[in-house]
């Protein structure tokens, strides 16, 4: 049985192909069982492919498949693609699972991706230790380096820092100044750490209101701000605003009631909401969208040094799914030693059976089955080990030849 | 033999504040090695302490290199609570340099042999213990301190790399300090309360007075913590009262 592996992803292939290959979790949980037993499709924004595990034409197969989903671009298709086998095909998809082929390298979204496909995928035995194994290297991958730690955009910075000011965001209450689109994606992710928007603060209430009822929290006219600045622990300000919308007083006004609790101020605008000055207040931390730009610049570069330590990480986990892989080699040969050693022991027992009392034969059972196990244990790692180490095949012949498993199995 | 164990604990530890700085450049086997560090020459620091006791007379720590070397193993036992989390493994840039200086400095002046003290009772040894614990927490809370400024610092200076290196957070450093100062403060006074049974009438020295000043100061940052003064202020205050401990104290408890 043969590893295939057949894809289209950001790397070749440009968008508006990648959209016609894509599908929806349930549409590859579909096409991977109507391809049949040891199957997965993983398909995201950044890449489609298709793992078979099939002794011949997987290949065609998969290449087929993706041309009748790119429909009249099918013959696009044919020099973006990417085929790989067997050890280079286990080696993408865990470096695929450890983010390590994403645009962001480390990004988080893709392991979760990865284990979705694993699920809803057609997998037998091969693949689904395949997959196991991959999951178990995107996670060792997040957690032993420090790959995935820092954050990728421009709000998930702010929140970022937030939790450098904040041990926990839970509780933490934010303000929210502009109803604007950089304002919700920051909201958002705070929320998602556990924050809760206190208000949303705009120029014109209307949009205020919509933002706020999506984000179950209410509005607030613009020139209500100040009182608010006592209780929030975050302001995230984006509006479009020609001047500054929250001057250094209005926040030194604030700080008697706030009891020394510190002040993390995002400012997402252009030009700046928010008085550059705040900085200079004792609790108070204030980042404009430059400030966040190179902070985020910063973590990418360390993303890239990380993915030097991933990459070594993934490379071992790969050599240890090529060795089970390789111990597949010998396992039919194990077994049927193991089978015929236990066939000689069961007839000599029966035959000796009638001249042994219940007892006697329970501790001659017990004595031979211990004998049995010890004799054939070296064996069994010994071809393990070569299998590893690509002599298997070789080894497991002349174990064959030796105990006479071929004529065995033909005489049964 | 048992004494040789210091050699053991000074190396981990050395070890330990090396790794802390490696883990500046970013977390990974550097905070880990340095967590092990950590916790492998505090065991053979409890070791040496255990033999210490087994062969003294009395209580073993008695002149100021066997105090320091009890307090740096207060020190250290205290920064494991926290430190073994990796979000608070840098807290060991803080606490490591210096716990490997003063246990060098404890060995220098002969206070990890096995020969040390003899004749003093169960009351000298429970007063000396809980001071030194309080100080030991003192210490500890001044490296929190010592960290919140930094972080403080580069969070103010919009640092490129801040999101890079994993330090406390301020609020978690703020708060962990202010309980770490009550609860010195609270071990010092039963330390005081202790060694109040044996005092007599012109007893009082310099060294009690720096104690109580110290006191004073810690109780006073507490309650300016609790009025709003956090952050900061309380940090630079927990740093002055850390001065009176490491500097003053010594030389007046030592020096008479």
């Amino acid at each position: 049985m043969k590893l295939t592996l057949v894809g289209v992803s950001h790397h070749s292939a440009p968008l508006e192909l990648r959209e016609r290959v894509a599908l929806d979790p349930a549409g590859a949980a579909e096409l991977a069982a109507s391809l049949g037993s040891e199957t997965i499709v993983l398909s995201t924004c950044n890449r489609t492919e298709l793992y078979l595990v099939r002794a011949d034409h997987a290949e065609e197969v998969a290449v087929r498949t993706l041309a009748e989903l790119a429909g009249d671009r099918a013959n696009e298709l044919s020099s973006v693609l990417y085929r790989l086998r067997d050890e280079a095909a286990a080696l993408h998809l865990f470096r695929v699972a450890a983010g390590l082929d994403s645009l962001v390298p480390g990004e988080g979204e893709i392991l979760g991706q990865v284990r979705a496909a694993y699920e809803q995928g057609a997998t037998g035995p091969f693949l689904d230790r395949l997959c196991r194994q991959a999951l178990h290297a995107g996670r060792r991958v997040r957690i032993e380096t420090g790959i995935a730690e820092s954050p990728a955009s421009v709000p998930a910075a702010g929140a970022a820092l937030a939790q450098q000011v904040f041990e926990r965001l839970d509780g933490k209450r934010v303000l929210l100044i502009g109803a604007g689109k950089m304002s919700e994606l920051t909201a958002r992710n705070l929320i998602s750490r556990g924050a809760s928007i206190a208000a949303v603060a705009n120029r014109t209430l209307e949009h205020a209101q919509e933002l706020a009822a999506r984000l179950k929290t209410r509005p607030l006219a613009l020139g209500a701000i100040g009182p608010e600045l006592a209780s929030v622990d975050v302001v995230v300000a984006s509006t479009s605003a020609p001047g500054t919308v929250l001057q250094k007083a209005d926040v030194a006004a604030a700080l008697p009631a706030r009891r020394g609790r510190q002040l993390l101020l995002v400012d997402l605008a252009v030009p700046r909401d928010l008085d550059p000055e705040i900085n200079e207040l004792e609790g108070c931390f204030l980042y404009d969208i430059d400030d966040l730009e190179a902070v985020v610049a910063e973590t990418i570069s360390g993303r890239r040094s990380e993915a030097a330590r991933a990459e070594k990480l993934v490379a071992a986990e790969a050599e240890r799914f090529r060795e089970w892989q390789a111990s597949l080699d010998v396992v039919p040969t194990i077994a049927s030693l193991r089978a015929l050693a236990e066939e000689i022991r069961d007839s000599e027992l029966a035959r000796a059976g009638s001249r042994l009392s219940e007892r006697e034969r329970r501790q001659v059972e017990s004595v031979t089955s211990q004998i049995l196990a010890k004799l054939l244990h070296l064996p069994t790692i010994r071809m393990k080990e070569a299998a590893a180490a690509a002599d298997g095949v070789v080894y497991a012949d002349v174990v064959r030849h030796l105990f006479g498993l071929e004529e065995e199995r033909r005489s049964r | 033999m048992a004494e040789l164990l210091v050699v053991p604990a000074l190396l981990a530890y050395g070890e330990a504040a090396i790794a802390y700085a490696g883990e500046l450049r970013g977390p990974g086997l550097a905070g880990r090695l340095a967590t092990w560090g950590v916790r492998l020459g505090w065991v053979a620091q409890t070791a040496l302490l255990v033999g210490q006791a087994a062969s003294a007379d009395g209580f073993p720590w008695r002149t100021w290199a066997g105090s320091l070397n009890l307090f740096v193993w207060l020190v250290v036992g205290a920064y494991l609570i926290w430190g073994c989390k990796p979000r608070y493994r840098l807290l060991g840039l803080a606490v490591m340099p210096v716990a490997a200086l003063l246990l060098a400095l404890a060995w220098a002046g002969g206070g990890t042999g096995l020969a040390e003290g003899g004749g003093s009772g169960r009351v000298l040894a429970l007063h000396v213990g809980l001071m030194l614990a309080g100080f030991a927490g003192l210490t500890l809370a001044a490296g929190m301190a010592s960290l919140y400024l930094w972080q403080e610092r580069r969070l103010k200076r919009h640092e490129r790399g801040v999101l890079r290196v994993r330090v406390p957070p301020l609020d978690a450093l703020d708060r962990l300090a202010a309980r770490t100062v009550l609860a010195s403060l609270v071990m010092l006074a039963l330390g005081i309360g202790v060694g109040a049974s044996r005092f007599e009438r012109g007893d009082f020295d310099a060294a009690m007075g720096v104690t109580f000043a110290i006191l004073g100061v810690y109780a006073s940052l507490l309650v300016l913590r609790y009025e709003g003064r956090r952050g900061r202020r309380a940090a630079l205050l927990n740093l002055a009262g850390f001065a009176l401990v490491a500097i003053v104290l010594p030389l007046t408890h030592f020096a008479q």
